[in-house]
């Protein structure tokens, strides 16, 4: 279980427990967070799971992989600490994890 | 016009339906919303049936939507195992199959589709069967192992993926195709071909040009699939995907206007004001195109939750998005952007050998659709131009040594 503090581009906040295991976008998508669209399911086909991560946190969330680099890549205004959220683990190490939502997935 | 404290009554739980109850809480829908589903579950990704739920790559939790109480916790009325079975439009009134008879302010028909079965001798053996619910999947999966014979009738997504599943999990696999080609209904030939190499590449074979005449079996057990010729292929579990039909009966007999599926504007409403229509049930507006078509998909599923959800709550409409759908196989990820309606030709962008490229259809220099393998650039920024409607510089396109963003540029 690790707590994570979804903050909408509004900035109203979510905060959360997530079971390890899940996703970071999983965590928000069953709790019904507004901002993370996951449309392709987790499958990393569609890049709407798009968040920035807190950069405390960059390092504990891991590296990308070239098919999220690339996607990334083309999604809008993406920032150095991008992530697509269906590609962050959910473990005790990242209790804590903030990140926050652009404006729009799509 | 907004309709907050309207009681909404959403005919069909799957991702349509599921969705759009989750997004009406989401936009501040304060009436009652009740979810009539007639599987025994919550709404759940049906993608994953023939992909990673099936390799055992994702479990039951995975799968749903919203965990189960999310629904009470959200005041949603979600009824399992309930099918709608007529819609009195007069009276406000739809009828259940429990005998029970409910009252709506506005009504969503978000029935889906089915998948076709073939009416032929054997069909009702165990062992035939198609991919739609998790029910089919568990079935599928559970008769699926090291030394099992799976035959798919139908080379198309479904029954590709499903093939790649069973060879991942230890199965043989053989696919029966009607057309010269599998595909045929979906794909360019350079991408049938593709496919079938890379499958059999990994075990898979194909009988493509086969017509299936039945099923035999023994002891009420499926053990072959017969074909014209008088061939029979062995088999523990056939599996047919030749695809679906949209479940509109309800709103036909309602009298509500259907083509190959509900008729309903860019809100995703039907002819009667008060009744919508999302998903696969539906014949919608493709604004790109210039032209209504039914679309089974994901994307599809959810654009007509999020057009329904905000005619609803009284938001301003989506933006027109490019349709687009994905497929898994093996390593390879298929993304599809667009529909190749009115293309008059083809370029394919990368290398084909190295499984890393992406097929283009072209109506002169503007994108009509994209078929990208591995090639997610390709696929983002193809849709983006199939949206925009920007013409290309073909040479450019063609050159993979030019990138995508500059292609757009």
């Amino acid at each position: 279980m690790a707590k994570i503090t979804y903050i909408e581009h509004s900035g109203a906040e979510h905060v959360l427990d997530v079971k390890t295991g899940l996703t970071v976008m999983e965590g928000a998508v069953k709790n019904n967070v507004p901002g993370i669209d996951a449309d392709c399911g987790g499958a990393c086909a569609c890049a709407t799971c798009h968040v920035y991560v807190d950069a405390a946190w960059l390092d504990k969330t891991g590296d990308k992989s070239a098919m999220e680099e690339s996607m990334l890549d083309f999604a809008e205004n993406v920032e150095p600490n991008s992530r697509l959220s269906c590609q962050i683990k959910v473990s005790d190490a990242l209790d804590g994890l903030v990140v926050r939502l652009p404006e729009s997935q799509h | 016009m907004s309709q907050l404290d309207a009681h909404v009554v959403i005919l069909g739980a799957g991702h349509a339906g599921g969705t759009l109850a989750a997004l009406l809480r989401q936009y501040g829908h304060t009436g009652a919303i009740t979810l009539i589903g007639d599987e025994p579950i919550a709404p759940y990704q049906r993608p994953p049936l023939s992909k990673a739920w099936l390799k055992g790559e994702a479990d039951a939790d995975s799968l749903a939507l919203k965990p189960t109480e999310f629904y009470p916790a959200n005041r949603i009325d979600f009824r399992p195992n309930v099918t709608a079975l007529s819609l009195d439009r007069a009276a406000k009134t739809v009828s259940l199959s429990d005998g029970s008879s409910l009252a709506y302010d506005i009504a969503v028909i978000a029935t889906g589709a089915r998948a076709i079965q073939l009416p032929l001798p054997g069909a009702d053996l165990e062992g035939v069967q198609v991919l739609r619910t998790a029910a089919d999947a568990e079935k599928l999966k559970a008769a699926l192992g090291p030394g099992k014979h799976l035959a798919v009738v139908g080379g198309g997504y479904i029954g590709l993926e499903a093939a790649a599943s069973a060879r991942a999990l230890g199965a043989e696999a053989v696919v029966l195709e009607r057309e010269p080609r599998i595909l045929a209904r979906v794909a360019v030939e350079t991408l049938s071909s593709f496919f079938q190499a890379y499958h059999e590449a990994r075990g898979v074979t194909f009988q493509c040009s086969v017509n299936v005449t039945g099923f035999e079996g023994k002891d009420g057990k499926v053990t072959g699939v017969t074909l014209s010729d008088g061939r029979v292929v062995p088999c523990d579990i056939a599996l047919v995907g030749v695809g679906a039909r949209p479940n509109d009966a309800l709103a036909k007999d309602a009298g509500l206007p259907c083509e190959r599926g509900i008729v309903v504007d860019l809100e995703a409403r039907t002819a009667d004001p008060s009744i919508f229509a999302i998903g696969d049930v539906t014949y919608r507006p493709l604004p790109t195109y210039d032209r209504s078509f039914f679309l089974e998909s994901v994307f599809n599923a959810l654009d007509q939750a999020k057009q329904a959800a905000c005619a609803i709550t009284g938001r301003a409409a989506p933006p027109v998005e490019a349709p687009w759908n994905w497929s898994d196989q093996y390593d390879l990820k298929l993304q599809i952007g667009g529909m190749p309606f009115d293309a008059d030709t083809t370029l394919v962008r990368g290398d084909i050998a190295a499984a890393k490229f992406a097929i283009f259809h072209l109506k002169g220099q503007q994108i009509q659709a994209v078929e990208a393998v591995n090639a997610p650039p390709e696929f983002m920024m193809g849709r983006q131009l199939i949206a925009n409607r920007k013409p290309v510089d073909l040479v450019k396109l063609a050159d993979p040594s030019i990138s995508m963003k500059e292609v757009a540029a």
